[in-house]
């Protein structure tokens, strides 16, 4: 029986109201399909689930906000026969939930959430041991003024959860989620809400990307490398490749970018993971976190998946996807929680060279300016190429700058031979 | 006998707007600056001007090439461009 969780979807969000609900008690569901969609300050976000199985029960109805970490359904292996013969009573294919909500069981075994809709108030010494106990603030009876969180509190809370653990050890594991531990979740930047209010929704977005920098600035000793790459067999084949091609399947320069990114990564894997619990955690997937900008102002870093598996023609609906999706906002939980790596390109704006912060607990983010032709020497010969700078912000906690070297050549050599980057993986 | 032009350039200038407007909402069409840059001017990154381009190609049929975007800097140069390669019918 596995629990689904209101996730965490940046540092600072402390609450989500459910919309709606993707599946019905019955529902056979995948790892990746989506559960439910939330609604944060920060816009809305398709919810999936973490667990192949059965919905066997929805425990918060369409509506609710609650906070962070609130128990919202059960995945089991099978429903229950009482269950499933409710399940088949209900209407079938019924994309919401029945006009009278679904018997609302409160969650067990801990304390009662903080009331719907209320900011929790926790002092900045108990926030930060919650964060480093792994204990759920929402989760906590507050026993201050106005039933503030005090470091007291969380201190009782992290002995109550030592308890429980110890009494029921044969709890699984969570599946495989290149996520953090809980307590600690990749921050994430929020999309926006279209329907919403712009100064509600870019006030989010702001706060949510303060949290993150300043935590980036805080904790990460950044080192910044750079090199200059000829662009010119890379953008020569593309031109090629392109004409060959109708207009709407025309190759975009920056897809290049990021396969060359993925294949340097390959060689140089520690560039490609996350610094947790002052350990370096390499991840095997490839996800690129991939710098979208928004009209309204504001950026989102949502992921493109496994980006050294994919073809230079997959990526390309990649993108597309997650832009159009990006600008209207309706992202998926994971591609706002899993990258495993950023890359920033601030070419198009005519920037020459991007320094960029590194988003934690990432350890290392790409930046690419934009191409411009310059004088050129290759073998003694002098020419005009069209060039970019090529930057990577390194933590230095977690790999030096030898290593950071290395992608950059990795890099370079890989924007040297499109063919193979055209090729399969 | 000549056929008139299937679609003139004010016609043309319409059909821009409309693809622009869905790209930047936000912009002013009447203030915008015939011989600016355009992509500067309303902050139209390379995803946008593919995507206006595709836009460009069903409404009035011109595939514009690639190795032509460097042509096409401000709205009258890209007037006169889908002018002289306006498909005739």
């Amino acid at each position: 029986m596995a629990e689904f969780l209101m996730p965490s979807l940046g540092t600072d969000m402390e609450a989500g109201t459910l919309v709606e609900w993707m599946v019905k008690p019955g529902d056979k569901v995948k790892r990746g399909d989506i559960m439910a969609i939330v609604e944060t300050v920060k816009g809305v976000i398709e919810v999936e689930v973490f667990e192949d199985g059965v919905v066997t029960e929805l425990l918060v109805p369409a509506g609710t906000e609650v906070p962070v970490g609130t128990l919202l359904a059960f995945i089991g292996e099978k429903m229950p026969a009482a269950a499933a013969a409710q399940a088949v009573a209900m209407p079938a294919g019924a994309p919401q939930m029945p006009a009278a909500p679904p018997p609302f069981s409160p969650p067990t075994g801990a304390a009662p959430p903080a009331p719907n809709g209320k900011r929790l108030r926790v002092s900045p010494v108990a926030r930060r041991l919650a964060e480093e106990l792994g204990i759920d603030l929402s989760q906590v009876q507050g026993t201050g003024p106005h039933g503030a969180v005090s470091r007291a509190d969380v201190e009782a809370a992290a002995a109550a959860q030592a308890a429980r653990q110890a009494a029921k050890p044969a709890t699984a594991p969570p599946a495989a989620v290149p996520l953090p531990k809980p307590a600690e979740p990749a921050p994430t930047l929020p999309p926006p809400v279209e329907t919403a209010p712009r100064g509600d929704v870019y006030a989010g977005m702001r706060r949510a990307i303060a949290a993150a920098m300043s935590r980036a600035n805080r904790d990460i000793p950044h080192y910044y490398l750079e090199t200059r790459i000829d662009m010119s067999r890379t953008l020569t084949w593309l031109e090629a490749e392109n004409l060959k091609r109708p207009i709407k399947e025309r190759i975009l320069p920056a897809v290049l970018l990021l396969k060359a990114v993925a294949k340097a990564l390959v060689a140089v894997p520690d560039l490609n993971g996350y610094w947790i619990d002052d350990q370096l955690r390499p991840q095997e997937a490839i996800h690129i976190g991939f710098a979208i900008a928004l009209r309204q102002g504001g950026l989102v870093t949502p992921a493109l998946h496994h980006v050294d598996l994919r073809s230079l023609d997959e990526l390309m609906a990649d993108l597309r996807d997650l832009i159009t999706r990006t600008r209207a906002g309706r992202l998926r939980s994971s591609e706002l929680t899993d990258a495993t790596i950023t890359l920033t390109n601030l070419g198009d704006l005519g920037v020459e060279k991007v320094y960029g912060v590194i988003y934690p607990p990432q350890v290392a983010l790409v930046g690419f300016g934009k191409v411009v032709e310059q004088v050129w020497v290759e073998k003694g010969m002098l020419g005009i190429r069209p060039a970019l700078t090529a930057t990577l912000a390194g933590d230095h906690r977690a790999t030096d700058g030898r290593v950071g070297g290395q992608f950059l050549e990795a890099l370079n050599r890989s924007l040297q031979e499109p063919d193979q980057l055209a090729s399969p993986a | 006998m000549f056929a008139p032009p299937v679609v003139t350039r004010n016609q043309i200038k319409e059909t821009i707007f409309d693809l622009l407007s869905a790209i930047a909402p936000e912009a002013d069409f009447a203030r915008l600056d015939p011989n600016a840059d355009m992509r500067q001017a309303l902050d139209i990154d390379s995803f946008d001007f593919l995507n206006f381009l595709i836009g460009l190609d069903e409404a009035i049929g011109v595939e514009i090439p690639e190795a032509d975007y460097g042509k096409l800097v401000s709205l009258n140069d890209l007037l006169d461009y889908l002018f002289v390669h306006n498909p005739p019918v």
